[in-house]
């Protein structure tokens, strides 16, 4: 599939030798330590995630998935332990230049109330580029076929007041690749669907980021939801499951 | 008997349909198949209607009678007895490590090995449902599996956080 990248790509803070070939690690954590105030959530967390693999994060709640998510998309800065995102440290980085990588590599998705409820489909997903400054028109125009591409080109002109979950999670979806993204995070993406809608979801999601070589790190509790994934690893009590976490990769 | 419903049919037939029906299944043997239809030509449910041959072997049709659409229509009134699985082979063995090794250890192994495992087939019954040209019976046989492969895995999991309780029970 060929799209137009309307990211410049000198915005891009990584190196282009990062954008070179699949199968090496993207990205790669070490001894991540994380606590809210005294109540640890990660105790010590190593992995590393292939380009282009979609890696199914799983655990019980409670489990610090979700806070492993923040620290890896630069959300969170983990107390102690490193993460390179290809040859950078993302944890050494400054809080723009966190947010200067979130907005040109990275997408972010949760599980619902990420909608302007004041825009419609395409504004919603034109957003994050008319925020990078793409102008209106081919904003709206790139928006569009995200749209399309998930199925839902018949909404652009709706609010997502207006339309079902599974679709406004598709949009979301939109939004969160419009930019196309090196790196998409999902926190319980189809949490808040019932499960025809959620698969139907997540069904392209996982197409369409397979298509673009998109790495995915999909945080869930559902191993229904695990099973779109390329590999799955398992967190307990802030640390990596061994026993359950799958060494091989797909891609 | 099912596949008899939609009208006469030989032995060969009957094993094509099945095989291409129900994709997922093991595909029948032609032995089960006639081992079927002679049984349940013994009980009345089926009659052979005529005996042809084309070249090859004879080849008997089959086709259901009175009574055969009667047992038919009974069977698919009732339903499936709902099997609880209590003495599945993962519980077994989760038992059996906590006595053989006196330790959680292997029975947590045991559980994340098997997690693994349940999750790879789980891909792939996902992989054969996302298939843009999947039959609609494909889907459903997939969604059937996986949801029972879910719910061994939701099972694990709660096995896996009670290992100490039913380690301190099963060793007393």
């Amino acid at each position: 599939m060929t799209r137009p990248t309307l990211i410049p790509t000198t915005q891009r803070p990584v190196d282009e030798a990062l954008r070179t070939g699949r199968g090496s690690a993207l990205i790669s954590a070490r001894s991540l330590v994380f606590s809210f105030d005294s109540t640890p959530a990660l105790r010590g967390i190593s992995l590393d995630i292939t380009d282009g693999e979609i890696l199914a994060v799983s655990g019980p709640s409670g489990s610090g998935k979700s806070t492993l998510l923040l620290c890896l998309a630069g959300i969170l800065r983990p107390d102690a332990g490193e993460i390179r995102y290809g040859h950078k440290r993302i944890d050494k980085l400054s809080e723009s230049e966190r947010a200067v990588l979130r907005r040109s590599e990275f997408g972010v998705l949760f599980q619902f109330g990420q909608l302007v409820p004041e825009l419609t489909a395409e504004e919603n997903v034109a957003l994050p580029l008319l925020l990078d400054g793409v102008r209106r028109r081919p904003a709206l125009a790139t928006a569009r076929t995200w749209l399309e591409r998930f199925g839902v080109s018949d909404l652009v002109a709706k609010r997502p007041g207006a339309v079902s979950g599974g679709q406004q999670q598709r949009i979301a979806v939109a939004r969160a690749m419009v930019t196309e993204p090196r790196v998409l995070f999902a926190d319980e993406p189809t949490g808040a669907l019932d499960s025809l809608a959620g698969e139907a979801v997540l069904a392209q999601l996982t197409r369409v980021a397979r298509d673009a070589g998109t790495t995915v790190v999909m945080v869930t509790h559902d191993a229904t939801v695990a099973a779109y994934g390329d590999r799955e690893i398992v967190i307990r009590d802030g640390m990596l499951d061994p026993t359950a976490t799958d060494r091989t990769s797909r891609p | 008997m099912g596949l008899l419903s939609r009208g006469q049919r030989h032995g060969y037939e009957l094993k094509r349909d099945h095989d291409q029906r129900f994709p997922q299944a093991r595909p029948l043997a032609f032995g089960q198949v006639y081992a079927t239809l002679s049984r349940l030509t013994r009980d009345g449910y089926v009659t052979a209607v005529d005996t042809a041959r084309e070249g090859g072997p004879d080849r008997t049709t089959f086709a259901l009678t009175a009574a055969g659409r009667d047992h038919l229509a009974q069977w698919l009134a009732g339903v499936e007895p709902p099997a609880p699985y209590v003495s599945s082979g993962l519980f077994t063995k989760v038992v059996i490590a906590l006595l053989a090794s006196g330790s959680g250890t292997m029975a947590r192994r045991y559980l994340g090995a098997q997690r693994s495992a349940h999750l790879a087939r789980m891909r792939e019954f996902t992989a054969i449902k996302t298939d843009p040209d999947a039959a609609l019976a494909d889907v459903l046989a997939a969604d059937h599996a996986l949801a029972h492969l879910d719910a061994d895995l939701r099972w694990m999991d709660i096995a896996m956080s009670r290992v100490d309780q039913l380690r301190t029970e099963v060793l007393r």
